[in-house]
Formats: C-alpha cells, sequence, structure tokens
C-alpha cells in the first residue's frame, strides 16, 4: 500500500485529465464558436445584387448605394447620446431601446442601429463616426426599381429574420435576403456571395492585423443578372387594364410555357418597398385586409373558373368517347337531374353540336357529356376519378411547379372528397349530384394560373410546358432542365380540333362576338362564375365573377391568356374585353379600338366591391 | 559492490523525457510571445530567446550535478537546508517586489527566485532526517520534526505572499507516509480538504448534519460487534462540525475576496467570465478551441491575441491545448505520468533509504505542480499560481525543477543494479 498509493493517484489524475481535454477539446465544441468569436474580427463586403431585365432586355431593377449604422454592443463606449441623435434625427429613448435590443440579441455580433441611411445622410455622419466607438457604418445595395408595375412579379428584399439567421448561417444580422417573388425564388443567384475579411484581435480589442495574413479573406462576387420572360410593355398595359378592379391577368407562350405577364390587382409600386419608409408602407399594405394589395390573385386566388372548364368537360367526353361531334343535344332552357331539380341554362338555339354547345356556352349540352363520362363507368366513384385524372394532366389540382414561390394548388374533387361529404357509404352518391363541376362550378376551383396552363395546352393541342418565369441567367439562356420538359395530357391530338373550332365560334357568333379583334383569329371561352362570401356568419351571393381563357393566333399561338376579374358580372364585359386588348397589344403592338381600351381604362368596380362592407342590403348582378 | 567512477550509468528515459518537457516548452513559450517585433533567435529581448539561454544554463547545471559525488548530497543536505532557509529570510530584507509578491532577488538584470530552489532543499533535508537510524515515523518526537522542516520553508513563503508554492510542501505527505507516517495522517489530511470543500459547496448545516448521520451510522454498525463508546464518536462528531464552523470563519473572515472567488468559480457559485473568472475562462476556451489538432503551431488565435493572462508562466498549457490540440495535449499529459511513474519506479529501487525519501519526494513535488497546474488551466480547480515544471517560462523555476531532478538522477547512477 505504501508504495502503491502515489502511483495509483498520479495514475487517476492522467485519467481524469485525459477525459477534461477530450470533454474541452473534442466532446463540447462550443469554445470553438467562442474563441471565433472574441479574438476574430468578421468584416464584410456586400457585392451588388443581380440586376433583373424583361424578356426584350429592358431594364427592370438595378441597385443604389445604402448605409447601415450598425452596432457592436461589446465595443461600446460612453459617448454623447445627444448628438448622436441629433445626427441619426431619432429620440434618445428610441436609441435606447435599439441598443438594448442589440445587446440581447448579441454582445459580440453586430446589429442595425438604424437602417438605409441616404448619401446626403451618410456624407454627414461619416465624418464624426470616429467619435462613436462600437459604431460603424456598413454600405449594402438596395434595389433601384426602373418601373412602377410588377411588384407581384419582382418580390422585394428586406431584413433577414431570427430564423432565417438560425437555419442558414450564410446570414447574419442586417443582411438583405429576397422576400416573395423572383427576389425570392433567385436569391441565390442574385445576390451573389460577400466578401470576408477576418481580422485579429487582442485582449483589448485592438486588431493587430489581417488574420493568418488573410488566407481566409475572400473578395465578394457579383450578383449575376437574370432576365426574365416577362414583357415589361404588356405587363404595365395589364396593369393600367386592371385599375380599379380585383383579380389578374396571366398571359403565356403556349409553345415555350414562358410567363409574358402576371398582373395581379391591385398592386403596389415596388419602389414603396425600399429604404426608410419600407417598414410603414408595408405594414400599411400588410394591414389593407380588403383590397388585399400582398395577395397575389393570379397565384394564390381558387377561383371557379365557370364556363371556361366546359372546354375541358368536352375534351374529357371526346377522349371517352361518350360524344361524338355530330351528336345534338336538346336544351330545355336548363339540364334537369334528381327529382325536378334543373340546372339552368340561358336563351341560345336548340338543339346543339359539340361546337355549337361551346360557342353558345349551353349548361344542358355540357351537363349531358359530364352524367355520360361518370356513368361510363360501374360506380360513380371510378367515374369521378377517371375524370379527375384527366384533368390533373392538365396541371389542375396540384401545384403547378412555375418559379415563383407563392402559390395554391386549387382544387380538383375526387370520389374521397364526395365519399367524406356524403358519408359514403352509409349514404350513396350519384353523378348528378356532382353535376355543377361540368361548367365549372361545384368543387371545381382553380387558379387564374392553372387556367392559363389549361388554355396554352390547349392551344398547343395537348401538351404544356410549365409556366415559369426565367428567361436566362447572367449571359447564358441555359434553364433549369425542367423547364425543358414537355408534358402531354390524356387526350389524343385529334379531339382538341372540334373544340378549339368550337372556340374560334365564341368569337365569331358566340358570347364574345363583339370583341373580335380584326386581323387575328381568336379562341376563346367567356365564363360566369357564381360565388359567395360569409357576411355575419350568413352565406350570401356577390355578384359573378367576370372569366376569360383565350389564346391566339388559332394556328401556331403566340399568347394564351387567362383573364379574372372579381365580381365583374357576365365573362365578356370584362375579362373578356381585357383579354382582347391584351392580345391586341401584345401581336400588333398597337390598340385601334380605342372606344373599348377606354371604357376599361376608365371603368371601376369599387363600388361593387363596396357591396358587401355597407352593412345595407345590396342586389348583385346588376 | 561499489561502483568506481567512470562505471556510473543514469536512466536515460528520465533525461530523454526531461529534454523532450524542455523542448515542447520552450516551442510553446516561443508561440506565445513571437511577434513582429523579433529580429531573430537570440534576440534577448524578446522571453523566447531568455528561456533558451536558462536551458542553456541549466545544461550546465545538469553537468555539474551529476558530476559530484553521491555522498556530498547527503553530507551536505542540512547545510543546503540552512543555506535555503536563509535566502528565504533573505527576501524580507533584500526581496524584489514583482506583481505584488516579495519572492525575488535582484541581480543585474536578472531575477531569481529562492523559493524554487528551496524544494530541493527541504527534499534533501527530508531524505536526510528519515533515513537516520535513529528516525522512527511511528513516534511522535520525530514526527514533529520532521513536519517542522517541512513546515519552515513553507512557513517562509507564505507571506511573501506566494500562498500558490506554499502549498506545494503538502505533496512531502507521500514520501513521509511512503518511510512509515501512519496513515491515519493521510486520512485526516485528506479529510480535513474533504470537509473544507464541503463546506464551502454546500453550507455549514449540511455539512454538519451530513456528520452526525455519518457518525451515527458507523457507530451503529459496529456496535453490534463491540461494546464502544459513544463519546468518542460524539467528540468525533462535534470537532469536525466544529471544523466546519471555522472554516466558514475562515472563509469569510481570514481569506481575502480574491481567495473567496477562486473557490467560488470552481465550485460553480459564481460564473462572471469578465472579471475573476477571466482567466480559468478564457483558458478554457483556449483550450477548447483546439480540437482534436489544434490549430498549429503560432496560429493559436487566443494565443495570438494575449487574452489569456500569464501565458508563458502559469498558463502556458493553454497554449499547447489550443495549438496542439487533444493529441498535442495528450502526449504533454502522457510525458509527466511517464515522468513521474518511471522516478517512482527508481524511488522503489534505490538501496538507500535517503535516496528513496529523495525520488519520492521529486515525483510528489512534479505530481503536485502538475496536478495543480493542469487542473487550474482546465478549470478543474481554483486558480493557484504555480508554474508547470520545465514548460512555464522563467530561470528559476527551470533550474530548481532541474535540479530537484538531476540529483535524483546522480543519486540513481549510484546504485549497483545497473552492472
Amino acid at each position: 500500500m505504501r508504495k502503491l498509493l502515489l502511483l495509483i493517484i498520479v495514475l487517476i489524475t492522467g485519467v481524469v485529465f485525459a477525459g477534461r481535454l477530450f470533454y474541452l477539446q473534442v466532446y463540447d465544441d462550443s469554445f470553438q464558436k467562442l474563441s471565433e468569436n472574441n479574438a476574430i474580427k468578421i468584416l464584410y463586403d456586400y457585392p451588388q445584387r443581380g440586376y433583373i431585365f424583361d424578356r426584350n432586355g429592358k431594364l427592370l431593377v438595378s441597385n443604389q448605394p445604402s448605409y447601415d449604422v450598425m452596432v457592436i454592443p461589446r465595443d461600446l463606449k460612453p459617448f454623447d447620446t445627444l448628438e448622436f441623435c441629433s445626427l441619426l434625427k431619432i429620440d434618445p429613448e428610441e436609441l435606447n431601446d435599439r441598443l438594448k435590443k442589440a445587446r440581447v440579441w448579441s454582445p459580440r455580433l453586430p446589429s442595425v442601429i438604424m437602417p438605409q441611411l441616404t448619401k446626403t445622410e451618410y456624407a454627414y455622419l461619416s465624418e464624426k463616426m470616429y467619435k462613436f466607438k462600437g459604431f460603424y457604418i456598413q454600405k449594402r445595395s438596395l434595389r433601384d426599381y426602373k418601373i412602377e408595375h410588377s411588384a407581384n412579379v419582382l418580390g422585394y428584399i428586406a431584413e433577414v429574420d431570427n430564423r432565417i439567421i438560425e437555419d442558414n448561417p450564410y446570414y447574419q444580422m442586417g443582411d438583405l435576403i429576397g422576400k416573395q417573388g423572383v427576389e425570392m425564388q433567385y436569391e441565390e443567384i442574385l445576390r451573389g456571395v460577400k466578401g470576408v475579411k477576418y481580422i485579429q484581435k487582442d485582449n483589448h480589442n485592438r486588431e493587430i492585423g489581417p488574420y493568418k495574413d488573410g488566407i481566409y479573406d475572400t473578395i465578394p462576387q457579383r450578383g449575376t443578372d437574370i432576365t426574365l420572360t416577362i414583357d415589361a410593355v404588356l405587363q404595365e398595359y395589364g396593369e393600367t387594364l386592371m385599375v380599379n378592379k380585383r383579380g389578374g391577368i396571366v398571359a403565356l407562350e403556349p409553345a415555350t410555357g414562358e410567363i409574358l405577364a402576371l398582373v395581379a390587382a391591385p398592386n403596389y409600386d415596388p419602389s414603396l418597398l425600399v429604404g426608410r419608409e419600407r417598414s410603414k408602407n408595408f405594414t400599411k399594405l400588410w394591414y389593407d385586409t380588403i383590397a388585399k394589395p400582398l395577395f397575389d390573385r393570379v397565384l394564390q386566388g381558387e377561383y371557379p373558373p365557370g364556363s371556361p372548364f366546359k372546354a375541358l368537360t368536352a375534351l374529357i367526353g371526346l377522349q371517352e368517347e361518350v360524344i361524338d361531334t355530330r351528336e345534338r343535344i336538346s336544351c330545355y332552357g336548363g339540364f334537369v337531374y334528381g327529382r325536378g331539380r334543373k340546372l339552368g341554362c340561358h336563351a341560345h338555339p336548340s338543339p346543339l353540336a359539340m361546337q355549337g354547345g361551346i360557342a353558345n356556352s349551353c349548361n344542358s349540352y355540357f351537363c349531358t357529356v359530364y352524367k355520360r363520362t361518370i356513368e361510363k363507368y360501374p360506380s360513380p366513384q371510378e367515374g369521378i376519378d377517371n375524370w379527375r385524372n384527366h384533368l390533373t394532366s392538365f396541371g389542375l389540382g396540384d401545384f403547378l411547379g412555375y418559379d415563383l414561390p407563392s402559390g395554391r394548388p386549387g382544387k380538383i374533387p375526387s370520389s374521397k372528397t364526395y365519399n367524406a361529404a356524403y358519408d359514403y357509404p352509409t349514404y350513396k352518391w350519384y353523378a348528378s349530384a356532382t353535376i355543377s363541376n361540368a361548367i365549372g362550378q361545384g368543387e371545381v376551383l382553380l387558379t387564374p394560373m392553372q387556367m392559363v396552363n389549361f388554355t396554352a395546352a390547349i392551344a398547343n393541342r395537348g401538351w404544356y410546358y410549365k409556366p415559369h418565369i426565367i428567361k436566362g441567367i447572367g449571359s447564358k439562356d441555359s434553364l433549369p432542365t425542367e423547364y425543358g420538359l414537355k408534358h402531354y395530357t390524356t387526350i389524343d391530338k385529334e379531339h382538341f380540333e372540334p373544340v378549339i373550332e368550337g372556340l374560334f365560334d365564341v368569337y365569331n357568333y358566340g358570347t364574345a362576338s363583339h370583341l373580335k379583334v380584326p386581323g387575328i383569329e381568336i379562341c376563346g371561352k367567356t365564363g360566369t362564375a357564381e360565388n359567395y362570401t360569409r357576411i355575419d356568419g350568413k352565406r350570401v351571393q356577390l355578384t359573378d365573377h367576370s372569366v376569360f381563357i383565350a389564346f391566339a393566333p388559332k394556328d401556331n399561338p403566340k399568347i394564351a391568356i387567362a383573364v379574372f376579374v372579381e365580381n365583374g358580372y357576365w365573362g365578356s364585359r370584362w375579362a373578356g374585353r381585357i383579354a382582347s386588348l391584351m392580345i391586341e397589344k401584345y401581336i400588333k403592338g398597337e390598340i385601334t379600338r380605342t372606344d373599348l381600351e377606354s371604357f376599361i381604362l376608365n371603368g371601376s368596380l369599387q363600388d361593387e366591391y363596396a357591396k358587401p362592407y355597407s352593412g345595407e342590403p345590396f342586389r348583385i348582378n346588376k | 559492490m561499489a561502483v568506481s567512477r567512470g562505471y556510473v550509468r543514469f536512466d536515460w528515459l528520465t533525461i530523454i523525457v526531461y529534454f523532450a518537457l524542455v523542448a515542447i516548452g520552450w516551442i510553446n513559450i516561443y508561440s506565445t510571445s513571437i511577434d513582429d517585433s523579433a529580429t531573430g533567435l537570440f534576440d534577448f529581448s524578446q522571453i523566447y530567446a531568455k528561456q533558451l539561454l536558462w536551458i542553456a544554463l541549466s545544461l550546465l547545471i545538469i553537468v555539474f550535478l551529476l558530476a559530484l559525488e553521491t555522498k556530498f548530497y547527503e553530507r551536505f543536505s542540512s547545510i543546503i537546508y540552512i543555506v535555503s532557509l536563509l535566502t528565504l529570510i533573505g527576501l524580507f530584507f533584500f526581496g524584489k517586489n514583482i506583481n505584488g509578491a516579495t519572492s525575488w532577488y535582484a541581480i543585474g538584470g536578472f531575477t531569481i527566485q529562492p523559493g524554487e530552489f528551496a524544494k530541493a532543499a527541504t527534499a534533501l533535508a527530508l531524505g536526510k532526517y528519515v533515513s537516520d537510524i535513529q528516525t522512527n515515523m511511528k513516534e511522535f518526537k520525530h514526527q514533529w520534526r520532521v513536519f517542522l522542516i517541512i513546515a519552515l520553508p513553507a512557513l517562509l513563503i507564505i507571506p511573501q505572499p506566494d500562498p500558490g508554492s506554499a502549498l506545494v510542501y503538502a505533496a512531502f505527505i507521500f514520501p513521509l507516509y511512503r518511510e512509515g507516517l501512519p496513515f491515519v495522517y493521510l486520512l485526516t489530511g485528506f479529510f480535513i480538504a474533504a470537509l473544507f470543500i464541503a463546506t464551502l459547496a454546500f453550507g455549514i448545516v449540511w455539512v454538519s448534519l451530513g456528520c452526525i448521520l455519518i457518525t451515527a451510522w458507523i457507530y451503529f454498525r459496529k456496535k453490534r460487534r463491540r461494546k464502544q463508546n459513544i463519546f468518542s464518536y460524539i467528540a468525533i462528531a462535534s470537532a469536525c462540525i466544529a471544523f466546519t464552523f471555522s472554516v466558514n470563519y475562515i472563509f469569510n473572515n481570514v481569506f481575502e475576496q480574491r481567495h473567496r472567488d477562486r473557490f467560488n468559480i470552481v465550485l460553480g457559485k459564481e460564473t462572471d467570465a469578465k472579471g475573476i473568472g477571466y482567466n480559468t475562462n478564457q483558458s478554457e476556451i483556449a483550450i477548447g478551441s483546439g480540437g482534436w489538432t489544434g490549430k498549429g503551431w503560432t496560429q493559436g488565435t487566443q494565443t495570438k491575441g494575449n487574452f489569456v493572462p500569464e501565458q508563458q508562466t502559469d498558463y502556458i498549457f493553454s497554449t499547447v491545448g489550443e495549438e496542439w490540440g487533444f493529441v498535442g495535449s495528450m502526449v504533454v499529459v502522457i510525458l509527466f505520468l511517464v515522468l513521474i511513474v518511471r522516478v517512482l519506479v527508481l524511488a522503489e529501487r534505490q538501496k538507500n533509504q535517503f535516496s528513496r525519501a529523495y525520488g519520492y519526494s521529486v515525483a510528489s513535488i512534479l505530481f503536485i505542480h502538475f496536478f495543480v497546474n493542469i487542473g487550474m488551466v482546465t478549470g478543474l480547480l481554483p486558480t493557484v499560481g504555480i508554474p508547470l515544471p520545465f514548460f512555464s517560462y522563467g530561470g528559476s523555476g527551470l533550474w530548481g525543477f532541474t535540479i530537484l531532478l538531476f540529483i535524483f538522477i546522480r543519486l540513481d547512477g549510484s546504485n549497483s543494479y545497473y552492472t
């Protein structure tokens, strides 16, 4: 024992030290970061964000310099608060508040005290900065918008929030990041890579030179420019047409899937969300819960499509061989189903074959076709699911996969929808229970983007590219491969021609015959979609939505378009007119029908939109 | 069989480990002190260059020590001890105050710290006393004399003030135990230390309660076998409680605030990383940031930024941790373990009691420095300012340990088992 005691103690000590060293150096890595924080100062050099161009090379968005006053709370020394406040034009209390917040966030990391000074403010302040230890000015680049439209397409940039900082080590407090639109979708391409300088400090927080002679320092890489598929002229024209209306316009080039225009109304000037007024303006937009200017109705609005959907009902009927193009179906002012219930129709010649059915938008015709399509199968469940299959091949009922960060899937009902609704198998349901689907009402909901996509698929006679907004990244035109992939619908090519003839007749003698554009063969379809809202818990019907889809020219289509005007009443009243103006503008480059144009430009639906909020009883469809 | 001069053989393993530690130590001192103002390896305004000089001089000392006869150390041990005591006393009159402690003589541009040499002197005196044929460590008469030999230098060092260096003399309990001191002393010592720490950590009430319960438990367990005097148990428990109270009193009234702070930080009662815990905290950060293999020689960010105070001296190990990582730290720890264990093994092999007691003293002193220093630097023990042998910057320290170790190597070299 006397020989071994010290030996044992020595060996135990060795083991304890090994354990402690293992814990400190290998197991617990919190010390690693702590070390980097207090010995090395990191300075960032922010690159210019990439420019954004339209499809014709017109510059939409560039940059302007901006200067943020930053603080590292740990490095603060007592300073002349009053002078500092008067320079920044803020209250001492406000300054104190912000300093406190910065300290809570991190005493070691920089926080923004005063964002986005103007050049003159910066020039004035930078001379006096030496008096305020712990503060410094960080140069960044802000957006400079050359246009006053397309806010919903472009999105905006804003300071990153804490959640993103924690998830993504690239971002620091005060960094700017794309939010919404193209800025968000192509953030990593547009932002470039910020440069870093590591500076070794000593224990008195003095800088003693570049860390490891600067071998880890990097120079900033400028962001890459991108070209959008948007036609700035068309986009701007669309936004002007939609003034004082709610809804949206979306136009595609069917042959490529390129988005030519993506108009959401109401919209706002993108410059509102730049600079120091940003948060004030954003709050104003955010709290406008009636007009919802931040809500992109083209991508996020799910509406009953109404009659344009009949084109799909016809295509599915042909593919399922439940009807041919010659069969005439009589209309007695509506379609009778169940026990004496009737889905009404309007006055038109009867009986009608397919082409006339489409041109006159006969409800009875399409209810018959739809009912036959569903009843072709032994059970309505199989019938519905088969019908749904055809529709999903047009990109409906799910996110389309376009390159913008917002969107909604829309809704195409399936057998599950109805089984759940009717508590199947306790209660059975039949095709006639779902009859409204035939005419794009009922359970069917589509976004305007989905409507234009099926229009493009019809225009192409059976296929489409995923809609996309990116045309080129940097100097090369290479695109994500998914946008070069043709998606085929389940409908055979030969079935499209009769339907397209019908859509053509809509302009020839049908519901849009007064909207012909001389010299352009347009195919289109009007829609008048019933819709409801809740007022004080009661379901109240509002004036119908005005819907229109079209593509032109009939052969080799250059443009497919969907227009949606909330509560605009019948289809050709607003949507049809807007669509024909847009097509004329895009294909001819000028408008010949100036009376029609000024009618739209001066027309307003604000009275209509005020109705549900007036608190008084109101009449609709008037 | 007597070994004549010329046939002396030294333990090369110990010598190799010694040079390895000195070399690694110097490499790390170089790293902590190199900056742009240095003009070269022999720029003697730089501390790494000074240390190089001390290392060179210690080679001369080694040659000298190994050249002397074994008998010299035994015969002159008393004189060496007395001279050493006189140098310590002399500090009260001629000492130079550096950093608040009067532990140095200033000779020309250099300073020398007699406390670093007193350890070897005390070890020699202790060896001499216990190896005396008359001495019996079981007798109280001899026990208090040997305690006096150990306590005198310690008592002279405490008021410098340098309580850390004085603490090192506690190491001599190990050679004494080896040479026959009853185990109860060791146990009592351990028990007092445990009570002391427990009182600070848990407070008087809990420790008192614990003392009573443990005493009662032992009493009732042993009672079944034989009748015992209950009063002796009560007396022991009371003594413990009284000690607890006195610890509390000493801690609050005798200790200075900085001492209290050091204990509180290790016991986790206070975590002021900026103020009193700064050294330990920075040292832990430096070591912890090393990872598996470290940041590389002279690449330590904490080291370069002088974040760890006293880094060339007491906190030199934090440089090892930061720049050489877990692997490098373990190499150093293992070298120390090898050295201490080797000295212990050699001490056991000694034929005469003087050499054995001296060897044990060497191992114990090296161990307590190693234990307290690395414990402190890694944040396991309170801040006690004592250097890491062979590593820390400073001529006196290096020479003190060199002398301590090489006297033993010389003593060991005269044994016959090599031939």
